[in-house]
């Protein structure tokens, strides 16, 4: 994947996926349903963290998970849809 | 999991080079961590205003005191105040360990390769100072791409590691007077030459810059390393 913007990888996910999950994330497995490259959270390329953190698949740059944090909630939507859960974290 | 916010105090600061800083920080009931996990720290502002920035522990648990290693962005909002301003007995949050994938256990018998791009130095040498700790852990070979020879951080504890632990330089901009190799990004060269005691399946670690870490995973595979077996931190 090439492009302009600098991204980071799914370890920066472990502090904000702790607010809503119980078990540790970045060592969670994960196939990506366009490309079938697997790997773990941790090796998702992951753009943000303002407004919302985007985690793309290595390969093919298919959107895995968003997060966007509010005041008092978590908002997590996984794959590329609309569909999206919302969260109280206070 | 649910981490909660925790106090920390700020009780040492040490300068690393001129513009990084090694923070001590205690905390109280830390619950100890793992070599390569991280901490969030949470800055808050009298107006109320808070920021969140990710800190590789530089070393292993040691009771309640935390060390972190926090290179000052130039025109970064969090960096320069944590490293130059926050006083020594002043309070911030922080939220952690974070982190389970990119780590380094004592267990691990297998000869181990760490690379790091400037900064990212600070999680492999926790994983460096563990290894210390435990006497049956494979050796490792540390590749350490900096700047100038100004810019190595943790001096003492990488050129006294013994005969367990291979350190080996690769200055990009400046190297010292006598240096074999001219200053220069790290090249296949460099690497081919630190993967020379790896076995099957041994664990690599990189962490450094966005640009750093591909070039040099996508090197190692290359090389014969398997992706399996590479584990990376980028840090933008």
């Amino acid at each position: 994947m090439t492009d302009d913007l600098t991204h980071m990888d799914g370890n920066c996910l472990a502090g904000p996926l702790s607010e809503i999950l119980a078990v540790e994330p970045t060592a969670a497995w994960w196939r990506c349903p366009q490309c079938g490259r697997s790997g773990t959270l941790a090796q998702l390329h992951v753009y943000g963290p303002e407004p919302g953190m985007t985690a793309v698949c290595p390969g093919c740059a298919y959107i895995a998970l968003r997060l966007v944090k509010e005041e008092d909630h978590v908002w997590l939507a996984l794959g590329s849809g609309t569909s999206a859960v919302r969260f109280r974290t206070a | 999991m649910r981490l909660s916010w925790r106090t920390a105090r700020l009780v040492e600061r040490r300068a690393q080079t001129a513009t990084a800083r090694t923070l001590v920080l205690t905390v109280p009931d830390w619950p100890g961590h793992l070599a390569g996990q991280h901490v969030d720290v949470r800055l808050t502002a009298d107006d109320g205003y808070q920021a969140v920035r990710s800190y590789s522990l530089a070393a292993p648990p040691d009771a309640d005191r935390i060390e972190l290693g926090v290179q000052t962005v130039e025109s970064g909002e969090v960096s320069p105040y944590l490293a130059d301003e926050l006083p020594v007995g002043a309070d911030v949050e922080v939220r952690g360990p974070l982190g389970n994938w990119f780590v380094w256990r004592p267990e691990e018998t297998r000869p181990a390769l760490l690379v790091a791009g400037g900064s990212g130095v600070v999680p492999l040498a926790a994983m460096i100072r563990a290894h210390g700790r435990a006497g049956t852990a494979g050796p490792l070979t540390l590749l350490y791409s900096a700047r100038t020879p100004d810019d190595v951080w943790y001096r003492d504890d990488l050129d006294g590691g013994g005969e367990r632990l291979d350190v080996r330089y690769v200055y990009t901009r400046r190297a010292p007077l006598g240096s074999v190799r001219p200053p220069g990004r790290v090249a296949r060269a460099d690497l081919d030459q630190a993967v020379a005691r790896l076995v099957k399946d041994s664990p690599v670690f990189v962490c450094g810059p966005t640009a750093f870490v591909e070039t040099v995973s996508d090197a190692l595979v290359d090389l014969g390393c398997s992706p399996d077996a590479i584990r990376t931190e980028r840090f933008g």
